[in-house]
């Protein structure tokens, strides 16, 4: 029964990768939070680091591109005082024909404390904590359509520090559901931590009814999705959808699901606007949206960096 | 050779005997159940007390292709130590059996090896291409049981129609698995789970749209079809009535759509992906209770050997498949204790009832494969129904070491451990000659 036991906790419960929010308590939750917290003000002082993880190797394995992932995690390893090191291997070990776990034992052999990982293919990062050193800790950084733990948690910051309290919230999630892996982890977290009304807003070639089952409410209707919202999380519509059998145009997707002004205004007045990024202005949101008063995007960026340093310092104290 | 069963259970499904009796084999055949002549003198007495005497299994399923060289005597091996006598395997070798030399030359190697009886399944086109259809008279002269494409799909509903008007001229069975080419490239089945865990999903339509396409042709054809490896209750469903509607039509289901679902994916553990992709509860359900009411005739293995490697990867890009001749009797066993059947009922879904399916192609075989007749082919499973096991995968004797079943995996507990195997009247595989050698 060993494959079943959640692979993200030790027999004491703790976190020792984070792989997805879902089966998570909302103990670790709030406690990741709460870490992150403490860590805002690091990145105000004139020293912009603390000694938790010096002497410890951060491996950034990005087998799928993403520069931006890389970068936050990059900085918030380095404020803990970690050495890091980025490897690009959707460009080098993959093409050479080497396996992921080869590449994973090669690294591991060089000493590596944690892997921060990104991968195309859902569950890869499962694989890579089945299968290194007891103690490397590995780090989900987004992987194929299923998880991305990390932005799902520095979500719930944002939304707590604007909201307070999650057990009154109506948070909408509007776009392309059936690919995002942020919109899972939102979701995951947003059930967790109490929120009461989830609602999972797009056309149903990106919105399926069986998202239903993971405890949210399935709108097909752009004012019925935001209507009274607390929050409104926007997802990225990938360019490889714009067009074809999923959507007909990105012009007829933004007028159908586009969020403008005259759809926020149904939201309730204090609303607040978020997007993982990077955002596509006149496909999914309108620019007048994107910066007006209601938008905490670039605050989602700075909040990132504290998040992840909280789930890396976290994860280095625990032992397999 | 002459052989002596002595004091087991003897169950023959197809006949509903079951009792206390000796069987004694000579030349190949049984020759006396039950009363054994006085003067019968045994070069070998196998004492069979506490076991079932059952007739060797048939395997409608099983892929000998991969991994490696020398994989023919593994896994014709792991069909013995399974009580599997004989095995339908599929056409999708290396290369595909599309000539009659191939096939040829299959069967004289499996005949050397005398472990279990081999009947391919010969290509329905040509490299399994979907295009141009093969010698199919040849295929059968060269032995072949029937014509399948495997997992490869045709190239349009016209070929299809012509194969299968071909194929009936000399009634020829046709295997199909069921599923829709655009439709069919997920990699988990579609629904709450396969959404959840954010895998591409293959939906119920796959399956269905392909069922309603094959018996619609089947009406025109008249052709013989045997649908493979049904995965959805809503298959079942049009199976039925296409049974009802007395069309000529069998279907199988494999161990592990009976048995699992795709909870079981849990965290993307890779011995789960399998073809066709584990379904959700009630479809497992509704095939478990076809399985039981003859809608659906036979249980397979569906045996696919896959290496380490080729499923020490991400989930969707792990190469489906899992070993299976081993597990097929514990599997039918514990499938027939949990819907309560009596022993034979079970043990009828992979013995006669696939015989039957295989009808005509098995020539004079057909007569006594699948059962325990006197002067019938001495093909027996004689098994220990009390003994239970788990799946440890370096104590099975196929390459392929991967199955849902794993002990690490789901720890499925397996009733039934197989004590002896005789295939034509000769010991194909003893647990007791193994443990000697060990």
């Amino acid at each position: 029964m060993l494959a079943r036991r959640n692979p993200q906790l030790n027999a004491h419960g703790e976190l020792i990768h984070l792989l997805s929010i879902e089966g998570l308590p909302k103990d670790i939750l709030t406690h990741i939070l709460d870490t992150a917290a403490n860590f805002t003000s690091v990145s105000d002082r004139e020293v912009k680091k603390v000694p938790l993880l010096r002497g410890k190797s951060v491996f950034n394995l990005f087998f799928e591109n993403s520069t931006r992932t890389r970068t936050t995690f990059e900085i918030a390893a380095k404020r803990l005082s970690a050495d890091v090191i980025n490897l690009d291997i959707a460009k080098s070990s993959a093409s050479k024909g080497e396996s992921l776990l080869d590449t994973i034992a090669n690294l591991s052999a060089m000493h590596a404390d944690m892997f921060v990982v990104r991968h195309s293919e859902s569950g890869a990062p499962y694989l890579i904590a089945r299968h290194c050193a007891p103690h490397v800790h590995v780090v989900n950084a987004g992987d194929g359509r299923h998880a991305h733990p990390t932005q799902g948690l520095l979500d719930m910051y944002t939304i707590r520090h604007y909201k307070k309290s999650f057990n009154e919230l109506t948070v909408a999630v509007v776009g392309d559901i059936v690919h995002s892996r942020v919109a899972r982890s939102d979701i995951h977290a947003l059930t967790t931590l109490g929120v009461p009304e989830i609602r999972a807003v797009g056309p149903k070639t990106l919105v399926p009814g069986d998202l239903r089952d993971m405890g949210v409410r399935v709108c097909h209707d752009m004012r019925e999705g935001v209507k009274d919202a607390d929050v409104v999380i926007m997802l990225r519509l990938q360019n490889e959808r714009m067009s074809g059998a999923m959507l007909p145009s990105a012009g007829e997707y933004f007028k159908s699901f586009g969020l403008t002004e005259d759809i926020l205004a149904l939201a309730k007045p204090d609303v607040i606007v978020m997007h993982p990024g990077p955002i596509n202005r006149g496909v999914e949101i309108d620019s007048r949206v994107a910066d007006g008063s209601h938008s905490v995007i670039l605050p989602q960026v700075t909040f990132g960096i504290a998040v992840r340093m909280a789930v890396m310092s976290i994860l280095a104290g625990n032992d397999a | 050779m002459k052989i002596l069963i002595r004091n087991g259970r003897v169950v023959d499904p197809a006949s509903g005997r079951d009792e206390a009796a000796d069987v004694a084999i000579a030349a190949g055949r049984i020759v006396a159940i039950g009363k054994v002549p006085a003067d019968f003198a045994p070069d070998r007495t196998i004492e069979a007390d506490g076991c079932v005497v059952a007739p060797g299994l048939v395997d409608l399923a099983a892929r000998l292709k991969e991994p490696g060289p020398g994989a023919l005597e593994s896994e014709l091996a792991a069909a013995a130590a399974g009580g599997v006598t004989s095995l339908v395997c599929p056409p999708d070798m290396d290369p595909p059996l599309d000539e009659p030399g191939l096939v040829d030359m299959l069967k004289f190697r499996a005949r050397k090896l005398s472990r279990c009886r081999l009947f391919p399944l010969g290509a329905l086109t040509q490299g399994l291409a979907g295009a141009e259809i093969t010698e199919m008279m040849a295929l059968t002269d060269a032995g072949c049981v029937g014509f399948s494409q495997a997992e490869a799909t045709m190239r349009d509903n016209l070929t299809l129609l012509r194969a299968m008007q071909y194929a009936s001229t000399r009634g020829y069975a046709v295997w199909l698995r069921p599923k829709d080419p655009s439709l069919s490239g997920g990699v988990a089945a579609s629904g709450a789970v396969a959404t959840r865990l954010g895998l591409s999903g293959v939906p119920v339509a796959s399956e269905t749209i392909a069922i309603h396409t094959i018996v619609e042709l089947v009406r025109q054809t008249v052709a013989r079809v045997h649908f493979c490896r049904l995965s959805s209750a809503a298959g079942v469903e049009l199976v039925r009535r296409a049974k009802a509607e007395g069309l000529p039509v069998t279907a199988d289901v494999s161990i592990n759509s009976l048995h699992l679902t795709d909870v079981d994916i849990g965290y993307f553990n890779s011995d789960m992906r399998v073809t066709p992709p584990l379904r959700q509860g009630k479809d497992r359900d509704a095939l478990r209770a076809a399985l039981a009411d003859g809608t659906i005739d036979a249980l397979v293995s569906d045996h696919t050997p896959v290496g380490h490697d080729d499923k020490m990867l991400p989930f969707g890009e792990a190469t489906p498949g899992a070993t299976g001749l081993e597990l097929l009797l514990s599997l039918a066993l514990k499938w027939g204790n949990e819907s309560r059947l009596t022993l034979a009922q079970s043990l009828a879904r992979v013995t006669s009832d696939p015989v039957r399916v295989l009808g005509e192609a098995l020539g004079s075989l057909g007569q006594s494969a699948g059962r325990l007749v006197e002067g019938g082919v001495a093909d027996v499973c004689v098994f220990d129904p009390q003994a239970e096991w788990q799946v440890t995968p370096e104590a099975l004797h196929s390459r392929g070491k991967h199955t849902p079943f794993d002990a690490a995996s789901t720890g499925t507990r397996m009733p039934g451990r197989v004590r002896h195997t005789l295939v034509a009247g000769t010991l194909a595989w003893s647990a007791a000659t193994e443990a000697n050698a060990a």
